[in-house]
């Protein structure tokens, strides 16, 4: 019996969560993929928004722009890689200057500090790589660059260690009210029993709310594609540049990512189909002709990735964050597109003062409330490094050559709180494979190390749970 | 740490030649650094044979040819660090590197040899549209699991790219039981060897589709099955030509890149055809007493090649520290032009004052050449036109230039390699 359960760990559950783990509640998380952040969190811009897009009054534009400002603390008690580098939406055509002007009167009224509309000659001094045709640009210096793998995954750690609890490869398949009162929630895994339910499902809250609803709500999953850019064209831009936002979306950015590769994307096409993340070549076609607008020359043959990410766009264009009014202790937190990924900490306040408002509770004697990422050597003196690898020789073992990875901090992803199971469990923890070789080199290196840290053989070995097994069997000449 | 005239990047079959060279050239300070836990580099995991028919007149495995290599090395008592990466490279040839006994440590060095060897294109640079599932290996990849971890990826295999990689693990994987269904090619020619598409495609009845390529991946977990197409003189993908193939596992051989990270950290020029070192005569860089050699200079076919092309690295660095480190004219006085159809050479610069008697220029054509002639200029006048039956991108092609012929035309500017239908 739970006080709450959370269904989804992406950045909106994690964000409840951690929220939640400070009281003395009995708190679930359930999850169903093997790991956090494996769905929309995963694969969007890792951009921090300002809050000028959100329509005025709007939950989105309030939770954007509260999101924004608790960022700089809750990124330095948990450790997460976030820039406030500031971004930059440039006009290349003269009569849609007055556009700018409505953004940054949008932006003010939301409560986003520091807006200013540049000339050309300005925005170019600032961003000399901008195209030619620049008319002008609205600055937004209080936007920023995170890493979301981390502020999923800190957000999660700091509530598993505070004690709540994930549950893992656990797909919930259906949720009933019973008579006293309580939640039942039928899973692969199991029925689990609680007060309240958090529905955070990302791309299927659909799904899950109209489990228990009547007012059903319809979820399209817009489907964004990326392109990741290689390190040494990192600094090809130094500010998030976005075109004019049009009613698809604020259109194809370029950005720096904070660990110093360079994005673009997304582009933005409607599909019904909540798993459907594969890249398409149109998409990716897109990219290349609109990146290409705004920037000079962007450099697409240092491409060494591409992505898809599924925006959960709802039909209404807002946040639903609220208990479902026929659903009593049934929370909903769906319909979390852009500027989700900004809002989630202000997601995870809001819940929980909803909770509050439901179940008593109160906080906790003693809280954990900062955690330490994945030690990371980059950067390091060589002393520095020196006196590491004299404690710990595993951190003179470079794993990952494009990323100058170390076997300590390998070691390190799997053995912490919701460690690392799987490849991309490892590469999301530590950067190892998401270099420009893209695991090619490192592959049987941390297969090896997972294999040995885990007890387990390499048959059983995933790319990220589920079927995603790397190798199938041994090959007929071994003898056992 | 103990001070060394010449440190060696890497302990494949570059950096094993050039330390014997450079020890036999006279040079008693050397050391070679090597990331993997034994030396050999990706040889260790090419357990075919078909190596060393140049330099030992018999047909080797990998393993044992590298271990001809390796006992010389052990026999020479040459210096060498395992499980040990190079982190950076100074222009001033400060090089530092780490490992677990060590740390992180510096060595000022006089010479510096460069032979990190090279790496796959991945399926994100190729840009495959898709999902991104297990199951999708770069060729070489999947050659470590199966040769060196002893682990078969699967069962039902699709190639795409016929790099001599690809087509030795189009054997590899039959051999262990897997269906390899197709090899498909992008270019309307093989990438590879054609001894490799004979002994590794043909005699085993698995189809090379060239002008095809994959233009979707099925499977969200794993791989279950690709989409290939046919593609046109742009190479886009031709609508209508699609074919699906249900399959376990695909294997990507697409192109090898020279590993030139730290090269670009300390300043090295960059040859934008080979992705490798700018070289002159002595396979020295623009910075004067680092040496490339092997893979990282430029994609070799062979490995023999790679060898007798690192000796010259190693005994040039050698001679440079016996001159007193004299930095010689490093641009040379005479340019090497690659021209219609030949698309780079290796060396691109000579210094007649520094070249010995014979020197190998290398260069690989860019298409497919029937009945052709390589020629050779210098400066306007044909010296050289050597009529080949077939030329194709897969082979590495060279010429021999002789130093006396050089001298005599005092004055001489560029050597220009052409290739000439007639």
């Amino acid at each position: 019996m739970y006080d709450v359960i959370i269904i989804g760990a992406g950045v909106s559950g994690a964000a409840v969560a951690w929220q939640l783990s400070q009281y003395d509640i009995k708190t679930c998380v359930l999850e169903k993929c093997d790991d956090v952040c494996e769905g929309t969190s995963k694969a969007n811009s890792a951009i921090i928004h300002a809050g000028y897009d959100a329509a005025e009054g709007s939950l989105m534009a309030k939770l954007n722009v509260r999101g924004n400002e608790m960022m700089d603390k809750l990124c330095e008690d948990l450790d997460i890689p976030f820039k406030r580098i500031g971004s930059l939406v440039v006009c290349i055509h003269k009569e849609e200057l007055p556009g700018l002007k409505t953004l940054y009167d949008r932006g003010i009224k939301n409560g986003v500090k520091g807006l200013k509309i540049l000339s050309k000659e300005e925005a170019l001094s600032m961003e000399p790589n901008l195209s030619d045709d620049t008319e002008g640009a609205l600055f937004a210096p209080s936007a920023g660059i995170v890493c979301p793998f981390e502020l999923n995954m800190g957000m999660a750690e700091v509530a598993a260690v505070n004690g709540t609890e994930f549950k893992f490869n656990t797909e919930v398949k259906d949720i009933k009210k019973s008579d006293d009162g309580n939640w039942h929630i039928s899973t692969n895994n199991g029925e689990y029993v609680t007060k309240l339910v958090v529905n955070a499902a990302g791309v299927y809250a659909d799904v899950i709310h109209n489990m228990v609803s009547a007012n059903k709500i319809h979820i399209t999953e817009r489907r964004g594609d990326y392109c990741l850019l290689d390190k040494q064209v990192g600094g090809y831009v130094n500010h998030i540049i976005f075109p004019q936002p049009t009613a698809l979306g604020k259109g194809v950015l370029v950005a720096p990512t904070v660990h110093g590769n360079m994005i673009v994307g997304p582009t933005a096409i409607d599909t019904e189909d909540k798993e459907a993340t594969n890249t398409k070549a149109e998409g990716i076609n897109e990219l290349i002709e609109k990146a290409g607008n705004h920037i000079k020359k962007l450099p697409m043959n240092k491409v060494i990735t591409s992505f898809a990410g599924l925006r959960a766009h709802e039909d209404g264009h807002e946040f639903i964050i609220k208990e479902i009014e026929d659903a009593p202790g049934f929370i909903d937190c769906a319909g979390i597109e852009s500027p989700g990924l900004t809002s989630s900490p202000a997601i995870g306040e809001m819940v929980c003062d909803i909770a509050k408002s439901l179940l008593p509770m109160k906080k906790k004697d003693e809280i954990i409330t900062t955690r330490k990422a994945v030690r990371r050597t980059e950067g390091l003196s060589a002393e520095e490094m020196n006196a590491l690898i004299k404690e710990n020789p595993a951190y003179g073992n470079i794993i990952c050559r494009c990323e100058s990875i170390t076997e300590g901090e390998i070691i390190d992803s799997i053995h912490r709180p919701l460690g690392a199971k799987s490849l991309d469990g490892v590469k999301r923890r530590t950067r190892a494979g998401m270099g420009r070789c893209q695991a090619g080199f490192c592959m049987p290196r941390t297969m090896e190390i997972l294999s040995r840290e885990l007890g387990i053989d390499y048959e059983d070995i995933t790319k990220s749970g589920g079927k995603s097994n790397i190798v199938l069997e041994r090959t007929k000449g071994e003898v056992r | 740490m103990k001070s060394y005239d010449i440190v060696i990047v890497g302990g494949g079959p570059a950096g094993l030649a050039a330390a014997i060279a450079a020890k036999e050239a006279g040079n008693d300070s050397i050391l070679i650094l090597e990331r993997d836990k034994e030396l050999g580099g990706i040889l260790n995991q090419c357990i075919h044979n078909g190596f060393g028919l140049h330099t030992f007149k018999e047909e080797l495995t990998g393993p044992e040819y590298a271990d001809r290599f390796k006992q010389k090395v052990f026999e020479l008592g040459i210096d060498y660090k395992l499980g040990t990466m190079v982190m950076n490279i100074e222009g001033d040839r400060t090089v530092t590197a780490m490992n677990r006994e060590d740390g992180m440590f510096t060595i000022p060095a006089k010479a510096v040899i460069l032979a990190m060897g090279c790496r796959e294109r991945s399926r994100g640079a190729l840009n495959i549209p898709g999902y991104r599932p297990a199951g999708i290996f770069s060729a070489g990849t999947a050659q470590r699991l199966v040769n060196i971890e002893g682990y078969m990826p699967g069962k039902e295999v699709v190639i795409l790219g016929s790099g001599d990689i690809g087509l030795i693990m189009a054997r590899r994987m039959t051999l262990e039981g897997a269906k390899v269904k197709l090899v498909a090619e992008l270019m309307p020619y093989s990438g590879g060897l054609k001894r490799n598409i004979v002994q590794c495609l043909d005699d085993y009845d698995i189809p090379l589709k060239l002008s095809h390529t994959v233009v979707d991946i099925e499977g969200k977990e794993h791989i279950e099955a690709v989409t290939i197409a046919e593609v046109g003189p742009d190479r886009k993908p031709i609508p209508g030509t699609e074919e699906r193939y249900t399959c376990d596992t695909l294997l990507l051989s697409c192109g090898l890149i020279p590993e030139n990270e730290l090269s670009l950290s300390a300043g090295i020029e960059m040859n934008a055809v080979t992705g490798g070192p700018t070289v002159n005569e002595s396979l020295e860089t623009n910075i004067p007493g680092i040496f490339a050699c092997g893979n990282v200079l430029h994609v070799h076919d062979l490995v023999d090649y790679v060898s007798e092309e690192a000796k010259r690295a190693g005994y040039n660095a050698a001679k440079y520290i016996e001159s007193g480190c004299r930095a010689g004219n490093t641009s040379g006085n005479i340019e090497v032009v690659a021209e219609s159809g030949a698309r780079y050479t290796v060396p691109k610069t000579i210094d007649t004052g520094r070249m010995e008697d014979l020197l190998t220029v290398r260069f690989r054509v860019g298409d497919v050449y029937k009945d052709s002639f390589v020629s050779v200029y210098f400066d306007d006048e044909r010296v050289m036109h050597n009529k080949k039956r077939i030329m194709s991108p897969g082979e590495m092609e060279q010429i021999v230039l002789k130093k006396d012929e050089l001298v005599k035309r005092s004055g001489l500017k560029k050597i220009v390699v052409r290739i000439e239908g007639e």
